[in-house]
């Protein structure tokens, strides 16, 4: 019984390659970390840390693997989460009472707030791409722009705070005084999005689009519903981001988390999402997130190394897993045909 | 006559033309300081960066690829060329800079070349991945820091004027930087190359359709190689630069330019899937962003507004020339129908 298990473990491994790959990775760092730095690497306040680190970025890898399932991809969910949060922020200093207290329905009418808005960004989103035709990461370049700028024109370019403390205390406090509520949010929408992708038809037909939209639209989906669907899933995601972040910094700005972009489709590619379309698991981004999380983490526990290496050591990961994918895909091309296919590369 | 005008209307940079005139004239109606010598020696000295910049992502997006790594490159580059020589107390002129920092910008292009053509990674991710590299090494092996202060040679290339244009009304004066000299010359050299050379030609057919061209004898790899490395080399200019005319080196103030400058190329009607769009498309594209960044206070609109219209401007315009597209492909199709039937 117990060898059949093993097996199947094996098995599934040998499969799927990322996953193999990430958990490798990952193995290697614990052990690197438990040689080095056990002590302050493995306590719970550390481990507490990280898990309410991830989600803010966690939640907006979500989202663009959602939208590279597709084909596509959602380059303003930066932008999006900072015009959530910011909206979130001004909900709360509108609910307070002049005491000062906040009513119990406070809390969770601004995260709708936050969320109603994530949710009409990405439908623009899903509009644009899907009705007006513009390539994606155009689209969502574009729209990273007007978000960002509706966010000052709100803000005046400063960052706004003062906040009742009851939001931050109950967003980025602990459940049973152990698990970050952070990390409860960003289960919640895995587990949400994972049901969505492997349970309904709706994963399916989004797989069937990002593998081919042609032979999708034949076969009779409605793909431009579908598209706006999953911008504005995508778009939910951000701005449950930008919640987190609003609670995490306790003030919201138009430009807070600039890099997360990069961050954030470097976690989806890790993760083995193809950057065509058609293929991603959602167990591979939630890994390659914690695997990231993880590294910078620990390079925090070496103070010689400055955080600037995190970048390099990022960029220069994602450029090794690229080239271990060529030549591990590469395998499979025998027939001269496949290859002249193969030249005409994909386009993003 | 008419036969030209037809032809120019069905041109996507004839629009830009048009909304670049449009707007120039309703901020010199509002503020009547927009055609003022001055001001335009101040815009023509904006575009000299961008411009620049421009040129490269303009070569790398008809040939069907994308760069978003260029601000980091020429960051890099420059900052190390910059540093060493000012700790070897160089004293000279512009030219060793020049080559020093375009033999780094070629050598970190060909990081980008080989990844994309050998091994044929989606110039997206490799780029990302590279940007986040290039900063990586700059940030924490080079430890870059602020640099007040630039070799002499340097910051005097930066500030010596060509000429000076004087504002008759408000006495106020600009300088129109020796810089601008390097826009033209590439703008030239990547106008010869793109269009006279078949090489050139080559990074339009690989754009329109790889394995067409690859069919039609191009030699798609060094074709996509030797652009890399061409885009690295003008970008590192284009950061050169930059630094020379601030006369101090920031080296973290460019990153972050890389959607405005995309921005700008698209909306100059150049296709992002590749194979079409023209130079003079791209520098009015460019032009109108930097007008749009620079004029805009002109019009009595506060700065913060800036996003907005840019992010409406990019959308706008993306949105046209999707739609012109989507036209032009069922117009074709709607002939060919007929023409069977």
């Amino acid at each position: 019984m117990k060898n059949r298990k093993i097996k199947g473990l094996f098995a599934f491994l040998t499969r799927d390659v990322y996953l193999a790959r990430l958990i490798t990775l990952m193995a290697l760092w614990m052990i690197f970390m438990a040689v080095f730095k056990f002590d302050s690497f493995y306590s719970v306040i550390n481990f507490q840390t990280m898990a309410s680190q991830f989600p803010e970025y966690g939640l907006m890898a979500l989202g663009i693997m959602l939208c590279m399932i597709t084909g596509g991809i959602d380059l303003s969910v930066v932008g999006v989460a900072n015009f959530a949060s910011i909206i979130t922020g001004m909900i709360l200093k509108m609910m307070v009472d002049p005491n000062g207290k906040l009513p119990l329905i406070g809390i969770p009418a601004a995260i709708l707030g936050g969320l109603l808005i994530g949710a009409a960004a990405g439908a623009l989103n899903g509009l644009l791409i899907s009705k007006v035709k513009i390539p994606p990461i155009l689209c969502t370049l574009g729209s990273y722009e007007l978000f960002t700028g509706i966010a000052i024109l709100f803000t005046k370019g400063k960052a706004i705070s003062g906040f009742p403390d009851a939001y931050s205390a109950t967003i980025s406090g602990k459940l049973f005084s152990v698990i970050p509520m952070q990390l409860v949010f960003f289960v919640i929408m895995a587990a949400v999005l994972a049901f969505l992708l492997n349970r309904t038809t709706y994963g399916t037909k989004l797989y069937m689009l990002g593998t081919n939209m042609k032979a999708a639209k034949f076969s009779g989906l409605k793909t431009d519903r579908l598209l706006i669907k999953t911008y504005m899933l995508s778009g939910v995601c951000a701005a449950l981001g930008g919640v987190v972040m609003l609670a995490n910094y306790n003030s919201a700005r138009a430009d807070y988390g600039t890099v997360y972009t990069l961050q954030c489709v470097l976690i989806v590619v890790l993760g083995g999402v193809s950057t065509i379309g058609g293929k991603g698991r959602i167990s591979g981004v939630v890994l390659a997130i914690c695997v990231l999380q993880m590294l910078s983490s620990g390079l925090n526990r070496f103070p010689q190394v400055s955080s600037f290496f995190i970048p390099l050591i990022w960029g220069g990961v994602l450029i090794i897993i690229m080239i271990l994918n060529h030549f591990t895909e590469n395998k499979k091309i025998k027939s001269p045909k496949v290859v002249l296919q193969a030249l005409k590369s994909p386009k993003m | 006559m008419p036969q030209i005008l037809k032809k120019l209307t069905q041109r996507n940079e004839f629009y830009i033309f048009l909304v670049i005139l449009a707007l120039s004239f309703v901020i010199e109606l509002r503020s009547g300081q927009f055609f003022t010598p001055n001001n335009i020696v101040d815009l023509a000295s904006a575009m000299i960066v961008p411009g620049l910049f421009a040129i490269g992502t303009f070569m790398v997006i008809v040939s069907g690829g994308i760069d978003v790594s260029f601000p980091a490159l020429a960051s890099l580059s420059v900052y190390a060329t910059t540093s060493t020589l000012f700790d070897l107390k160089y004293t000279g002129n512009m030219w060793l800079p020049i080559v020093m920092s375009l033999g780094i910008g070629a050598l970190l292009g060909a990081v980008n070349g080989i990844l994309i053509a050998a091994f044929n990674l989606p110039p997206l991710i490799v780029t990302l991945g590279t940007s986040s590299l290039f900063r990586g090494f700059m940030l924490g092996v080079l430890g870059a820091t602020q640099m007040p202060v630039i070799p002499k040679g340097m910051s005097t290339f930066g500030t010596s004027a060509l000429f000076i244009a004087k504002n008759a009304t408000s006495g106020l004066t600009s300088r129109m930087p020796v810089a601008i000299i390097a826009l033209v010359v590439v703008l030239v050299i990547a106008y010869f190359f793109l269009y006279h050379t078949m090489l050139g030609r080559g990074i339009y057919a690989i754009g329109g359709n790889e394995a067409s061209a690859y069919r039609a004898g191009f030699n798609v790899r060094q074709i996509k190689f030797l652009l890399y490395v061409a885009v690295g080399v003008i970008s590192s200019l284009a950061g050169l630069i930059r630094v020379c005319m601030m006369t101090q080196d920031h080296p973290t103030n460019m990153l972050g330019m890389e959607m405005m400058i995309i921005a700008g190329v698209v909306l100059g009607g150049t296709a992002i899937t590749g194979g079409a769009g023209s130079l003079t498309g791209c520098m009015l594209g460019t032009a109108l962003i930097v007008i749009v960044q620079n004029s805009l206070i002109l019009l009595g609109v506060p700065t913060f507004w800036q996003g907005f219209f840019l992010g409406m401007l990019i959308l706008i315009g993306t949105g046209v020339s999707a739609s012109q597209v989507m036209r032009s492909s069922n117009v074709s199709k709607m002939k060919k129908t007929r023409r069977a039937s």
